[in-house]
Formats: structure tokens, C-alpha cells, sequence
């Protein structure tokens, strides 16, 4: 890449272009964290905002009242561990049942002709673009009691009664397979669609069956795309609120349900805030993981 | 290749899967009955009911406000970034930077939505602005995660670009930003188009964010319907979410329709161009 020309135009240029996006993450996506982490150590208060001040100024010297009494509430009820226990555990399963069924999904479509690929492109795509709430609102309709999945098995003789599928953590897996499967087959198809299939041909070629080719060759490959999509299931998941809301049950302990009901029924800013820390220590490392892969995908020009 | 491999067979499964309910939704909001489980007929009562529903109606035209406004500003701070992070490769804080572009299409949104709560409560505290949450608040939330979306569709393309035509223009004495807007700027136009769509798509879309960021009398349509579902099944809803997934559907069709028929005309103009140029040129092999 020959960017001499371009730097020696952008001295001035250079600082506002890389500047406005640089300052607006930083004040509006990575300050927040640091306040979270800011009220995390405060106490609860009934005020506007409802939280104590951490720094206080008083007799001319700063007082900091680091209060750690969120996070040892956090570790003495058994609740919210539960929670980030559970929220993890679904998160994993349902990212696994996404990668089993999008994978075939991916590979399908990158073998199929130029024409259908890009339509085929468009029907992943556009669920990705339409509200998860509608969606998921779409199968509380066809899994209530009275709904259209038990009506059409009861109408065929297959049960008596009407199983109870609303409002269990059944219906939240299904949710979330429905909703973030197409986000686990985008970046496995990019993957894929770029593998050179000269060199199935030269596996073949040595006598490798198609099985055997299909597990040293493409799965090895596509090893950044199946990072990917796991990540773009997994982290989201684990916080997530209006599946578990709207299709789980009471029995459904997830995390970001719990900050939901700390902070928007209960007005505890503090613990929700220090929910939100824990989660994000959780969920550093994947998306450190995530990210790392992307910037790699970003090098590794064609 | 077999037509019946269990690949393709899962691919038609797996559509099957992502199609079937939406078209359910659609079919039962034109449902007659009032029960929503029983088929009453055919009827389209529940879309003129709609009309008389000034709340939700209210907050159909607050949520495609912000829409509009956010895809604007995403596409621009989205494109900036993304220019930035192919065209600039060293830079004093790139890795944050990259961090941070990529960060927000994974943050789980109840961390995002109460992060920027808690920014702008202190904000609120120490400079005296945003006084009252309400749209601005929610557009800010909105523009800063949806402009990570359009960051990633407008880098791909600018991966792709022959960075020779900038050169070359540079060469000739354009100044940057001319070339930016002369040159690349038409190029990427498509995904530009597209990020625009997405981003509009992605605040018409949100509950989390705008749950918490957003303040009296400030509610958009997503949390209209929220509130609304949480207690169950209501044909109102099932007809405003018809119309919701009719809207996103035309526009991702349009989007897809546009980037490719863009892509098909550059496609015919480079190849006519390669074709008139390679008798009079030397034959040294073209990069793609």
C-alpha cells in the first residue's frame, strides 16, 4: 500500500479525520464504562441521581469512600451467581445449536451458483435487520398453550394435552437460535465463499475421502469465521434481556434480566452498575478474542 | 455436487426456520377474531384500528425521527472510521481505536444502555446538559452503536477499492478531501447506502438502549410494543409488526437491489474499459 502521497497531503487533514470519530467513541462508548465502574463503588441512595458521590471534597482534602459493599452483596447472594452461571450456560449451548446449524447453512451457500448466492445472501441477511423484539414477539403466538404449535399437534393427535412450552427455558433457546442464527451464518459464509476449492481438489487428488477433506481442510480454514460468529452469538447473549423476558419463564435466571429488574423495578443504580462490571470482566476475554480476530481479518488483505 | 447433500438440505430448513414465523405474524394479523389464536376470517380491521391509536402513532413518528437522524450521523462517523482504520495504518492509540469500533457489535446492550445512562446523569451533574433525557439522548445511544455496523460494511468495501485511482488523482494534485469526495466517495457510495439503511433499520429496531436512555414522554415504538407484549398476545400489535417487517423487508430488498446493480454496472465498466485499453497497453497482468 503506497500511502507516502496520502500522508504528506494530511498533516492538518489527518488529525480532524482520525479525531471526531476517535473522540466521539471515546466520550460516548469507553467513558461510560469507566462511570459504571465510577458508581459501581457508591451506595444507594433516594435522590436524584439515586447514588452517594465517591469523591468527596471536605476540609480542604479529598476524600475517595470506595464502598465495596455492591460486590460483596453480589458474592452473598446466591441469585445473581446463579444468574451469571445460567446466563453463561445458555449463552454456550445456544451459540454450539448455532454453529451445528448454521454451519451447513454457510457451506451451502457458498456452494451455491454466483446468481443464488447473493440471494440467498439477502435472506440471511434481512432477519438480521429486522427488530428482535418482533421476532421473538412472532413465537409467542405460535408456542403459547393455545398457540399454533400445540393446536397443530393436537390437531394431528400427537399429544392430548397442550405442552407447556411458553415460558420455559425451552422457548428461550429456541428464541435465541432463531434470532442470532443468521449472525453466525454471515461471517461463516464471508469465510467460506473465499476458500480455494483447487485445494479439495488436490486432497482428493491424494485420496482423501470427503469427510476427511471437510475436517483437515475447510474446518481448519475457516477457523476465524467460526470465531466470529460465535463471538457475534455468544457475547450478546450472555446479556441478553427481551428473549428470556418475553419467552422465559420465572425459572429463566439471566443475567441481564436481573439488571433490568435491579435498576428499572428496584432504582438500585449501584448494584446494576456493579452487575454490569462483573458481566463485563466475564466477557472481556472473548471479546478481546473477538477483536484481536477481527483486526486480523482487517490485515490480511486479498 | 448433489442437489439433496445434507448441507443444502439444511440451508432450506434453516430458511424455513427464520421465515416461517414472520409469515405466521402476517397471516394472523389479518385475523377477524379478537382472540388472537382463533382464525376468524380474513379482515384488515386491525390496521384501521391502528390509525385511531394516537399513542402508538406518536410514538411511530418519534422512533422514525431518531431513525432518520441516526442513520445520518452513523453513516458519517461510521465512514470516518472506517477510512481511517484502511487508509491510515499507524497511529498513535489505532489499537484502542479498533477497539473501540468493533467493541459495540458485541456489547451485550443492557451494559452499553446503562453506561451511557450514567454518563449522561454525570454530564448531566457537571455541565448542565443533556438537562432532560428524551430523543437527543436516544439518538446519541443510537448513533454510537450503529455507527460500528457501518464502519464494518463501509471497510469491507474500501478494502476492495484499487487504491491506484486515489493515487493516481493525487498524483494529478487533487487535495485529499477532493479526492475523498470526488473519487472515493462516488465509489463506496453503495455501502454507503447500505450502512444508511442498516443503521435505520438497527434505531428503529431498539428497546434496550432507548429503555434507558430515553426520559418522560420520550417513548419510541419498540418499547410501546414491549409494554404491550409483555403481558401476552395482542392483534393491534400483530398488525403494527406486520407493517414494521413490511417497511424492513422493501428496504433491505432496495438495498440489496441497489449495491447490486451498482456492482454489476462497475463490473460492465471496468471489463469495457480492459477490453478497449489492452490492444494499445503492454500486456502486463491486471490487479483485479
Amino acid at each position: 500500500m503506497n500511502l507516502a502521497m496520502l500522508k504528506r497531503f494530511l498533516p492538518s487533514g489527518r488529525h480532524v479525520v482520525i479525531g471526531i470519530p476517535f473522540f466521539w467513541l471515546l466520550l460516548f462508548f469507553l467513558l461510560p464504562f469507566v462511570i459504571v465502574l465510577k458508581i459501581s463503588f457508591a451506595e444507594a441512595e433516594v435522590a436524584i441521581p439515586p447514588y452517594t458521590e465517591i469523591f468527596v471534597w471536605a476540609d480542604n482534602q479529598l476524600q475517595i469512600l470506595l464502598n465495596l459493599g455492591n460486590y460483596v452483596f453480589l458474592s452473598e447472594d446466591e441469585l445473581y451467581l446463579l444468574s451469571y452461571l445460567s446466563s453463561l450456560k445458555i449463552a454456550l449451548v445456544s451459540t454450539l445449536l448455532c454453529l451445528l446449524i448454521g454451519y451447513p447453512m454457510a457451506y451451502a451457500m457458498a456452494r451455491a451458483s454466483k446468481q443464488a448466492q447473493t440471494i440467498l445472501l439477502m435472506l440471511i441477511m434481512m432477519p438480521t435487520w429486522t427488530a428482535i423484539l418482533i421476532r421473538v414477539y412472532a413465537w409467542m403466538g405460535i408456542l403459547a398453550n393455545n398457540g399454533l404449535l400445540n393446536s397443530a399437534l393436537m390437531g394431528i393427535g400427537l399429544i392430548d394435552e397442550p405442552l407447556q412450552i411458553l415460558n420455559t427455558n425451552l422457548a428461550v433457546y429456541i428464541g435465541i437460535v432463531y434470532s442470532y442464527l443468521p449472525f453466525m451464518v454471515l461471517p461463516l459464509y464471508a469465510n467460506l465463499v473465499k476458500h480455494d476449492p483447487t485445494l479439495l481438489e488436490a486432497a482428493a487428488d491424494l485420496g482423501a475421502g470427503r469427510i476427511a477433506s471437510f475436517w483437515r481442510i475447510t474446518v481448519p480454514l475457516s477457523r476465524s469465521g467460526i470465531i466470529a460468529g460465535c463471538m457475534l452469538v455468544f457475547i450478546p447473549v450472555v446479556g441478553e434481556f427481551v428473549i428470556p423476558e418475553l419467552l422465559g419463564g420465572p425459572e429463566t435466571l439471566m443475567i441481564g434480566k436481573v439488571l433490568w429488574q435491579e435498576f428499572f423495578n428496584n432504582r438500585d443504580w449501584p448494584v446494576a452498575a456493579s452487575l454490569a462490571v462483573v458481566m463485563l470482566a466475564i466477557l472481556l476475554i472473548p471479546i478481546i478474542l473477538f477483536n484481536r480476530n477481527q483486526a486480523k481479518e482487517l490485515e490480511d488483505k486479498p | 455436487m448433489k442437489r439433496w447433500s445434507f448441507s443444502n438440505v439444511m440451508l432450506w430448513v434453516g430458511l424455513a426456520f427464520i421465515y416461517l414465523p414472520m409469515v405466521i405474524l402476517v397471516i394472523y394479523s389479518f385475523n377477524d377474531s379478537r382472540l388472537v389464536t382463533v382464525w376468524g376470517g380474513w379482515s384488515v380491521r386491525w390496521y384501521a384500528s391502528l390509525l385511531d391509536n394516537t399513542q402508538l402513532m406518536g410514538a411511530v413518528m418519534r422512533s422514525l425521527e431518531i431513525a432518520f437522524y441516526t442513520a445520518i450521523a452513523a453513516v458519517a462517523l461510521g465512514t470516518l472510521a472506517a477510512f481511517v482504520l484502511t487508509r491510515i495504518p499507524r497511529f498513535r492509540g489505532r489499537t484502542l481505536f479498533g477497539g473501540m469500533v468493533t467493541a459495540p457489535l458485541v456489547m451485550p446492550e443492557v451494559i452499553t444502555g446503562l453506561s451511557l445512562l450514567l454518563l449522561f446523569v454525570a454530564m448531566a451533574q457537571l455541565i448542565g446538559w443533556p438537562a432532560e433525557r428524551g430523543m437527543t439522548t436516544i439518538w446519541i445511544a443510537h448513533t454510537t452503536f450503529s455507527s460500528a455496523y457501518v464502519a464494518v460494511v463501509v471497510m469491507s468495501r474500501l478494502r476492495e477499492l484499487d487504491l491506484s485511482i486515489e493515487e493516481a488523482a493525487m498524483d494529478l494534485g487533487a487535495k485529499p478531501w477532493k479526492v475523498f469526495f470526488l473519487i472515493t466517495m462516488p465509489m463506496i457510495a453503495p455501502s454507503l447506502v447500505a450502512g444508511g439503511m442498516l443503521a435505520f433499520a438497527l434505531s428503529l429496531d431498539d428497546l434496550v438502549l432507548a429503555s434507558f436512555v430515553s426520559g418522560p414522554g420520550a417513548t419510541t415504538l419498540p418499547m410501546e410494543i414491549f409494554s404491550a407484549v409483555r403481558l401476552g398476545v395482542k392483534p393491534d400489535i400483530n398488525a403494527i409488526a406486520s407493517l414494521i417487517l413490511l417497511v424492513i423487508s422493501l428496504f433491505t430488498f432496495l438495498a440489496w437491489y441497489f449495491t447490486r446493480q451498482a456492482e454489476e454496472r462497475r463490473r460492465r465498466s471496468i471489463q469495457q474499459m480492459l477490453d478497449e485499453t489492452r490492444p494499445q497497453r503492454d500486456p502486463r497482468p491486471q490487479t483485479a
